[in-house]
């Protein structure tokens, strides 16, 4: 019976969301749907969480848990198949956190709240759907209904030039997946040895290891560079820095929280598990665009004087690092990969939280026009300070243990390649806090740039609400890392495997 | 129990900072004196139990090293594991001492000195979260560890320094202070990767007690002609220059006298900025492998010694004055520890440069917490505002006395004992080496006592009915504490306790070197009485004279401008804007450019599809006829 697999309601769930929203007459009622919906999510994630642990550690050591397969159209043996690992746990556990601060961050969303909302869900489910999927065709698919109402979010709540942000962002991505359903196509049609049942099963297709070497080196590159379009690859992030500018805060968050990181997700998950001997032989030319994803993105950083600029290249940066650390190929490596879209997550979350709260407050985003919030504002800056630090990889907070577990795992491949790379990465490090040192400096310290800046007033309950519940989780992963870790380390063991065999 | 030492100021940290805007300004410093002061304690006994204790000394009379607790944090890899934990042994122990001393010393006089500013709590909170780093840095078991608290004690040290954060040169110098250590921090990180890949592991007992076997598993790897175990030395070197402020990096620490003066007491001068100096003595086992790092050690200590002491000579605030006389002094450690060798003195250099560290971090704290009271009193740093001011603050007058006796190397103040001894272990391993520091520690005497006459004596000021007067009793005691320490300390029998390889050593006085350098002391004392016990023009004249040097001194050597150039004519117009313009015109003009392209392609052919059938039909027509002629030229 489908509905006794637990993860099916992750997609259930927002579903009914969905159906409550339309039922909707007034603003209170829109805000008990998304809130009672988005703690149950936040709530099974958790359960989940801990439920895994302890099913991992009773001894289940299937590659994933909580299998569930029900065949959806026979013809071509497309199955809605589910299933999880420590890595689908964390993202799901990232996603649901984020959708829960999201929702306190748009409070008060305006106009037609009930369309926004029921956007959002949408959005969410198609987050959700694409964690839990291990089949090819149902990964995609909730992979394209997580981008759709990215278009309409933006388009009608944005700001700024909000109709070209969302058609280029739209537009990039759609091109991403263009490649992406190529490459999942090819990846069919290779998926059983000559005369075996096509699948689109992740598991299947890896455990037959039927796709041809010749034809890894054509999929391996589509589908990493479709994946890693909306992980901002250089030189496809530019859709980033304009559609997070004219994104409303809550599509920000998440956009920039967990739809980047269905990015690099996929990238581990399709790219590199099915294609392992490409993955071997061609990671050096990704690792040399990620390489320059990681500076590039932290230098752009550094000349930006809108807010929202400035973290949409941030984002290229550290996104930019999580596919730098999955591309070498090493458990630690890709364990900090993981942190890193964890820490990110959040981090980012927080930080277009709070630039939203200034924006509504301010009206501006430039921060040639602000100084002294910290004076205005203490909690909001209180708040930025505390992301700006994560984001720089303060002890204590989630970037480090991210960030170093990157370095150190990068840091095991020993040739002269990698160490260069390795070290060019960590250079990020001081651009980094050169960046957001700058922004901290002229926005939230010295004078009060604006007079009329002096009547604003601090943050309301809900936003205190959204940005604790975010400040607690990267405390939490900054000063408890090995729990983290050790969520995530046996789930490479297969994805090691494969890639020495 | 150790565990408190780190929870304590940890948990004040937790609570001054969330909760401390409901507390009055009274309580919350009440607060923080009072847990620092139980830090305090247990540490000493610690501490104590350590040196004193009986049970942890091995049969052959070694001190042992001790890990008391050890918690694994962040596994890596199977070899590779971050873990927090509690190193005690001589070096760990000392320090213990050391920091919270001074800390609670400092808290005590921010009472003070701090009564009534915005921001009372939060000045103690954090107060607390650096006592917690510092603590946190010194007993790190591993070098992971280390590095997590190194960056910890930046991020305090940055929100010290911008605690004024209305001020914009205090936020340019707090900036500018963390960037400059993070870069260093980049060398360090870069070092802990290259030496853990080789030795299989964090752990400094690992490390340093078995050291032949670090050299072993680098295997005579190279890189650019020197082996890799000198570059991993010299990376993390790197770091030690950043936080220590050593040359070329450290144009930091002069501005970061922005930050509130007992924070400049604590962080600038005894504490933080010695952090450089543990880090090679932590590691001093493996720097002794490489000759080649211990002499670039020992180089770019004597340049900066002799660089700061230069600067410090011409400097008017009285602060800045303090700090350059910082670094030249750190700069003395970290030489005594390049000098050092096992066969020199049996390894003198090492148990000075702990030595001087020790006494230096006394006396320097007292005269910052001096120069703090004079700057409360006066309302103004630079020493032009000053004068004549011993008639007016006697305690302060006298603990500054004391304080420059002791950096000058007077008898029997404690800079005399401890430096002596690092001049013995420099003339023991080169006489270049000891000729240099001697010139060196005459211009301290110099400088110190150009600062203590141009603040006490020089003239008779008319202060109006504003007459400047000794600091509040929360102020004094740290003064009169912190100079009575400074007058003692030299007799601590140090070699007993700390030397490099945690045996005791019994420590002879050089006659030679000790008259020496007292000789030159008491000289330079002389010739800066000569020149400023009295206002007069020879001081002036003398800066017209030497006119060019006198202002590059001043100007500190243009290091603040050449970086200024790099920073931002370099990285900034030559790296980040052309970056930011190729992305946005060439990288995401390529992207606009498709979909213009795109355009145009629709719009051309938009006009095939007209809707009008007369066009359709002529269209029609012509294709059937061109057909048809095609068709009938071929079959032709």
């Amino acid at each position: 019976m489908i509905f006794s697999n637990i993860l099916i309601y992750f997609v259930v769930i927002p579903l009914v969301m969905l159906g409550g929203l339309f039922l909707c007459r007034s603003m209170n009622q829109i805000r008990t749907v998304a809130v009672i919906g988005s703690t149950a999510l936040l709530a099974l994630s958790i359960y989940l969480m801990f439920d895994f642990l302890h099913l991992r550690a009773a001894g289940a050591d299937d590659i994933m848990l909580y299998q569930g397969s029900w065949m959806w159209f026979e013809p071509l043996n497309i199955h809605l198949a589910v299933g999880v690992d420590g890595i689908s746990v964390a993202m799901i556990l990232l996603s649901a956190i984020i959708v829960f601060a999201g929702t306190f961050a748009s409070w008060k969303i305006t106009p037609l709240p009930k369309d926004f909302f029921l956007w959002l869900i949408l959005l969410s489910t198609g987050v959700f759907g694409f964690f839990i999927s291990i089949d090819l065709f149902t990964m995609f698919m909730f992979y394209e209904v997580a981008l759709i109402p990215m278009y309409l979010l933006i388009g009608l709540w944005g700001t700024g030039r909000k109709e070209y942000s969302a058609m280029k962002l739209t537009l990039m991505l759609m091109g991403g997946s263009a490649f992406l359903l190529l490459g999942i196509l090819g990846i069919y049609y290779h998926s059983a040895p000559e005369g075996g049942q096509l699948t689109m099963n992740l598991l299947e297709i890896s455990a037959n290891d039927a796709i041809d070497h010749n034809w890894q080196y054509f999929l391996f590159p589509i589908t990493f560079v479709g994946f890693g379009v909306l992980g901002a690859m250089f030189p496809f992030h530019t859709w980033s820095p304009d559609g997070h500018a004219s994104a409303p805060t809550a599509v920000s968050m998440l956009h920039a929280g967990v739809l980047m990181k269905l990015g690099g997700y996929g990238c581990f998950r399709v790219a590199i598990y099915l294609m392992p001997f490409a993955a071997n032989e061609l990671s050096w030319i990704f690792l040399i665009l990620t390489g320059i994803s990681v500076v590039y993105g932290a230098f752009s950083a550094c000349v930006q004087t809108d807010l929202k600029y400035i973290n949409a290249y941030s984002s290229v940066s550290h996104c930019g690092l999580v596919l730098f650390a999955i591309l070498m190929l090493n458990n630690t490596a890709m364990t900090g990969a993981v942190m890193q879209m964890l820490s990110h997550g959040l981090m980012t979350a927080l930080f277009f939280a709070l630039i939203g709260m200034i924006y509504g407050r301010t009206h501006t985003r430039d921060i040639r026009q602000m100084g002294g919030l910290m004076k205005i504002m203490p909690f909001l800056a209180v708040c930025y300070v505390i992301a700006g630090m994560a984001s720089l990889g303060l002890p204590g907070l989630s970037g480090f243990v991210a960030e170093m577990t990157i370095f150190v795992g990068s840091f095991q491949n020993s040739d002269v390649f990698h160490r260069t790379f390795t070290i060019v990465a960590c250079s990020s490090i001081v651009i980094t806090a050169v960046y957001i040192l700058r922004v901290v400096g002229k926005l939230l310290f010295g004078p009060v740039q604006d007079e009329h800046h002096l009547q604003l007033t601090d943050a309301t309950w809900w936003e205190r609400f959204s940005t604790i519940t975010l400040i607690v989780c990267v405390a939490g992963i900054g000063c408890f890392p090995n729990w983290i870790a050790g969520l995530l380390h046996d789930s490479f063991v297969p994805i090691i495997e494969v890639l020495t065999k | 129990m150790s565990i408190f030492i780190l929870c304590i100021p940890l948990f004040m940290f937790l609570f001054l900072g969330l909760a401390g805007m409901k507390l009055s300004h009274k309580l919350a410093g009440f607060l923080g004196c009072l847990g620092m002061g139980a830090c305090l304690t247990l540490c000493y006994i610690t501490s104590f139990t350590y040196f004193f204790g009986g049970d942890f000394i091995n049969e052959a009379g070694e001190r042992i090293q001790s890990i008391l607790w050890n918690a694994t944090w962040l596994q890596f890899t199977e070899h590779l594991t971050i873990r927090l934990g509690f190193l005690l042994d001589p070096i760990s122990a000392m320090m213990l001492i050391v920091i919270p001393t001074i800390s609670f010393m400092v808290h005590v006089y921010s009472l003070g000195y701090m009564e009534g500013e915005k921001g009372f709590q939060r000045y103690y909170a954090f107060l607390s979260l650096f006592s917690f780093s510092m603590l946190g840095l010194v007993v790190a078991t591993n070098i992971f560890q280390m590095y997590i608290f190194w960056e910890l004690v930046g991020a305090s040290s940055y929100l010290l320094i911008g605690f004024f954060y209305k001020l914009p040169s205090a936020v340019s110098a707090s900036k500018k202070a963390f960037i400059v250590t993070r870069f260093a921090d980049l060398g360090f990180l870069i070092g802990i990767l290259i030496l853990s890949y080789y030795t299989k592991t964090f752990n400094f007992i690992d490390m340093t007690s078995n050291p032949e076997g670090v050299f072993g598993s680098f295997e005579g790897a190279t890189f650019m002609g020197a082996s890799v175990l000198t570059w991993a030395l010299v990376l993390i070197f790197m770091g030690g220059m950043g936080k220590s402020a050593m040359l070329p990096l450290h144009i930091w620490l002069p501005d970061a006298m922005e930050g509130p003066t007992p924070v400049s007491a604590l962080i600038h001068a005894a504490t933080m900025v010695v952090a450089g100096v543990y880090l090679v003595a932590r590691l001093f086992p493996l720097y002794l492998l490489e000759e080649a790092s211990l002499m670039i050690i020992t180089v770019v200590g004597c340049l900066t010694a002799f660089y700061a002491a230069v600067v410090a000579c011409t400097q008017i605030d009285i602060k800045r004055v303090l700090a350059f006389s910082t670094i030249s002094q750190i700069a003395f450690m970290i030489t005594s520890l390049g000098v050092a060798r096992p066969e020199i003195h049996e390894g003198l250099g090492f148990m000075a440069s702990m030595f001087h560290l020790f006494t230096h971090a006394m006396f320097k704290a007292l005269l910052f917490l001096g120069a703090g009271a004079l700057i409360h009193a006066v309302h103004s740093n630079n020493y032009t505002a000053m004068g004549g001011l011993r008639k007016y603050m006697p305690v302060t007058h006298i603990t500054f006395l004391i304080g420059c006796l002791a950096i000058a190397g007077i008898w029997p103040f404690a800079g005399f004992f401890s430096k002596d001894e690092i001049l013995s272990a420099a003339y023991g391993n080169h006489w270049f080496w000891g000729m240099w520091l001697s010139m060196v520690a005459g211009l301290t005497a110099f400088y110190m006592f150009r600062l203590y006459y141009m603040i006490f004596w020089w003239k008779d000021p008319d202060f109006g009915h504003h007459t400047p007067h000794d600091p509040p009793v929360a102020m004094k005691l740290p003064l009169i504490f912190l100079a009575a320490v400074s007058c003692v300390a030299g007799f601590i029998p140090f070699g007993h306790l700390v030397t490099w390889n945690r045996e005791p050593y019994t420590i002879h006085i050089d006659p030679v070197v000790a008259a020496t350098s007292l000789v030159i002391a008491i000289l330079a004392i002389l010739l800066a009485t000569y020149m400023y016990r009295k206002e007069n023009p020879l001081p002036d004249k003398l800066a017209d004279k030497f006119h060019g040097l006198w202002t590059a001194a001043h100007r500190r050597f243009y290091w603040d401008e050449i970086y200024l150039w790099i920073t931002h004519k370099v990285i900034f117009n030559s790296i980040c804007k052309p970056i930011a313009w190729f992305d946005r015109h060439i990288i995401d003009g390529t992207m606009d450019g498709f979909a213009k392209v795109t355009q145009w392609a629709s719009c051309s052919i938009r006009g095939l599809q007209s809707g009008n059938v007369q066009t359709y039909v002529w269209i029609y027509l012509m294709g059937a006829l061109l057909l048809a002629t095609v068709t009938w030229l071929c079959l032709l």
